[in-house]
């Protein structure tokens, strides 16, 4: 699994991204609300704003961490958005991608020097 | 805190940091010519009493609309505001209060916009309503951009009866956003082929009822073609009081019902402030521009007010807003609160068929002087007339014997070939004599220009 800055992650199985908010990311936005997820097909840029995580606090953009399109959502989430509070890098995983260079993964922070980031920031 | 102007250094200091030379750097963006060069030509000084009589006699050369028998609609509408409604709006708690962030101390702010809210959503027929937006025309580029967003498309079918100032505003949006607008011609016959600009590619329909010209028209099939194509039906109104006797938007199948509310409860004010109403599906309601004030229960049960969805709202999302209407038109919705729960569903109902025996009976006076046509099968409190002679001449003609006959369409479509049509309102506040003023009036200048 590996992370980004702005706390969203991306695990890698098979050929296809599966990305979603990492379980820090979920603890500072609080009980959230609802969840506005891409279409199917749509193709995001390395940055882009792909999903909305709203909480009770803040609604907060979910940018696609690597360039890629989309081929599946997390309906689950749609209907019950507590999901992402109790299991948000599992269950509670947004939308999967066919990532358009697996390579860009090798960019970000794999969990040890994500946990260390926290750190910093905390 | 002192509050003093800035001096020189403290201007140098800042122009250095944003990096301009000067302030007139800051300006650069407005044409050289459309800047003001020197001082305006009027004196520095005048005595109090000299100024006001100045302005006054200036006031004075305006035609009150008060003072006169007068038929003009077309957006705005007079309508009689029971002095209650002036008399409650300036109660020092309504009339300086600001936006309710904090519930603790704006319970009677936000119970009026919920109440605001749900008249709005009942006389709409829609499930949800924000607590109002600018105006009628706003409301209206607001609806067309959610359509947008909840649809992913960016072309949008704006009917030819839609107030041409409504469609402008639209296409000013969409020409600084990209977006695509299909405009149909202006045409007071009502029986355009909207349904076959409905396409793939159309995020949703704009169309108006009673529309510009005072037509009624049937929006249920449009709704059908919109939905059909995977479009949203977005209904416009600009005349609420229409809503007493028709058939609700929300019935007809809108998806978003946008309108002006000026008519209830807020006088012309020479066009603004108005007050902009705006309703739709609760399933839309995330991308609903605009305030919500909801109803809930406080930490000990009691039922209380609070603003909601405000998480999707400038002061959060800053420029990824839903919208950035900063503050509603609170004192023109309240006024339009006051208004309508003085006259209840009965009252409304009432009213409305008031205006329309008056503009029945109008037409009926108007279209008995010889070459004087009443353009429309059916309508509500307004309608069109073709005249034998250019209708912005005839109302210049009749205002110098103190009738404002309504509103020449080439004011507002010069160059459209629709210089022959007038069109024409008549409210609960036309006096019988009045009317029969007009026509004698119509028929006086008619015959004196054969």
């Amino acid at each position: 699994m590996r992370f980004t800055k702005d706390h969203e992650y991306v695990s890698f199985e098979n050929g296809l991204a599966t990305i979603g908010i990492s379980d820090y990311a979920q603890s500072q936005l609080g009980d959230v609300v609802f969840v506005e997820l891409p279409p199917l097909g749509v193709k995001f840029a390395k940055g882009d704003a792909a999903a909305v995580v709203e909480s009770v606090k803040a609604a907060s953009d979910v940018y696609c961490p690597v360039a890629g399109e989309v081929v599946a959502v997390n309906e689950a989430v749609t209907k019950e958005p507590s999901l992402i509070n109790e299991d948000s890098q599992g269950r509670g995983w947004l939308f999967k991608a066919k990532l358009a260079d697996p390579s860009e993964l090798d960019a970000m922070m794999d969990e040890a020097v994500y946990s260390e980031f926290l750190k910093t920031i905390a | 805190m002192r509050y003093l102007p800035l001096d020189g250094a403290d201007r140098r200091q800042m122009l250095a940091r944003v990096g301009v030379p000067d302030i007139d750097a800051l300006f650069a963006d407005i044409p050289a010519d459309k800047r003001l060069s020197g001082l305006i030509d009027m004196p520095l000084r005048a005595s109090e009493i000299a100024v006001e009589r100045e302005l006054g006699a200036m006031a004075a050369k305006n035609v009150a609309a008060g003072s006169t028998p007068f038929f003009l609609g077309a957006g705005a509408y007079r309508h009689h505001v029971p002095a209650t409604v002036d008399h409650l709006i300036q109660r020092s708690e309504f009339l300086t209060s600001y936006t309710p962030y904090q519930p603790e101390i704006a319970q009677g702010t936000l119970q009026v916009l919920f109440e605001f809210q749900t008249q709005v959503a009942l006389l709409t027929g829609m499930e949800v309503a924000n607590s109002s937006m600018y105006d009628g025309s706003t409301a209206c580029g607001e609806a067309m951009l959610m359509a947008h967003r909840l649809t992913r498309r960016k072309k949008a079918v704006l009917s030819g009866g839609l107030h041409p100032q409504y469609a402008d505003v639209a296409a000013t949006l969409a020409n600084m956003s990209g977006d695509t607008i299909a405009r149909l011609a202006l045409d007071p016959r009502a029986d355009e082929d909207i349904i076959a600009e409905i396409d793939d590619s159309t995020s949703c329909v704009i169309a108006q009822n009673p529309d510009f010209f005072g037509n009624l028209r049937d929006l249920r099939p449009i709704a059908a073609a919109a939905h059909s194509k995977g479009a949203l039906l977005i209904a416009v109104f600009t005349e609420a009081v229409s809503l007493g006797a028709i058939r609700s938007p929300g019935e007809m199948g809108a998806d978003i019902v946008v309108g002006e509310g000026q008519s209830i409860g807020n006088s012309l004010n020479f066009g603004g402030p108005y007050v902009g109403l705006f309703a739709c599906h609760t399933r839309f309601v995330r991308q609903m521009p605009g305030r919500l004030a909801g109803e809930t229960v406080d930490a000990e049960g009691r039922r209380g007010f609070v603003l909601t969805l405000s998480t999707r709202e400038q002061h959060i999302r800053r420029e990824k807003a839903t919208s950035n209407i900063c503050t509603n038109s609170g004192l023109c919705a309240l006024a339009f609160s006051i208004h309508m729960t003085l006259l209840g569903e009965r009252g409304l109902r009432q009213l409305a068929k008031v205006n329309h025996a008056n503009a029945v009976d109008l037409a009926d006076k108007l279209a008995a002087v010889p070459g004087v046509e009443v353009l429309n099968a059916h309508f509500f409190n307004e309608f069109t007339i073709r005249t034998p002679r250019p209708a912005a001449e005839l109302v210049e003609a009749l205002v110098k014997q103190g009738i404002i006959a309504g509103l020449p369409v080439s004011r507002l479509a010069p160059g459209a070939g629709l210089d022959d049509l007038l069109v024409v309102a008549a409210t609960e506040i036309n006096a019988p004599e009045d009317r029969a003023a007009y026509a004698a009036a119509l028929a006086k200048y008619l015959g004196g220009s054969r």
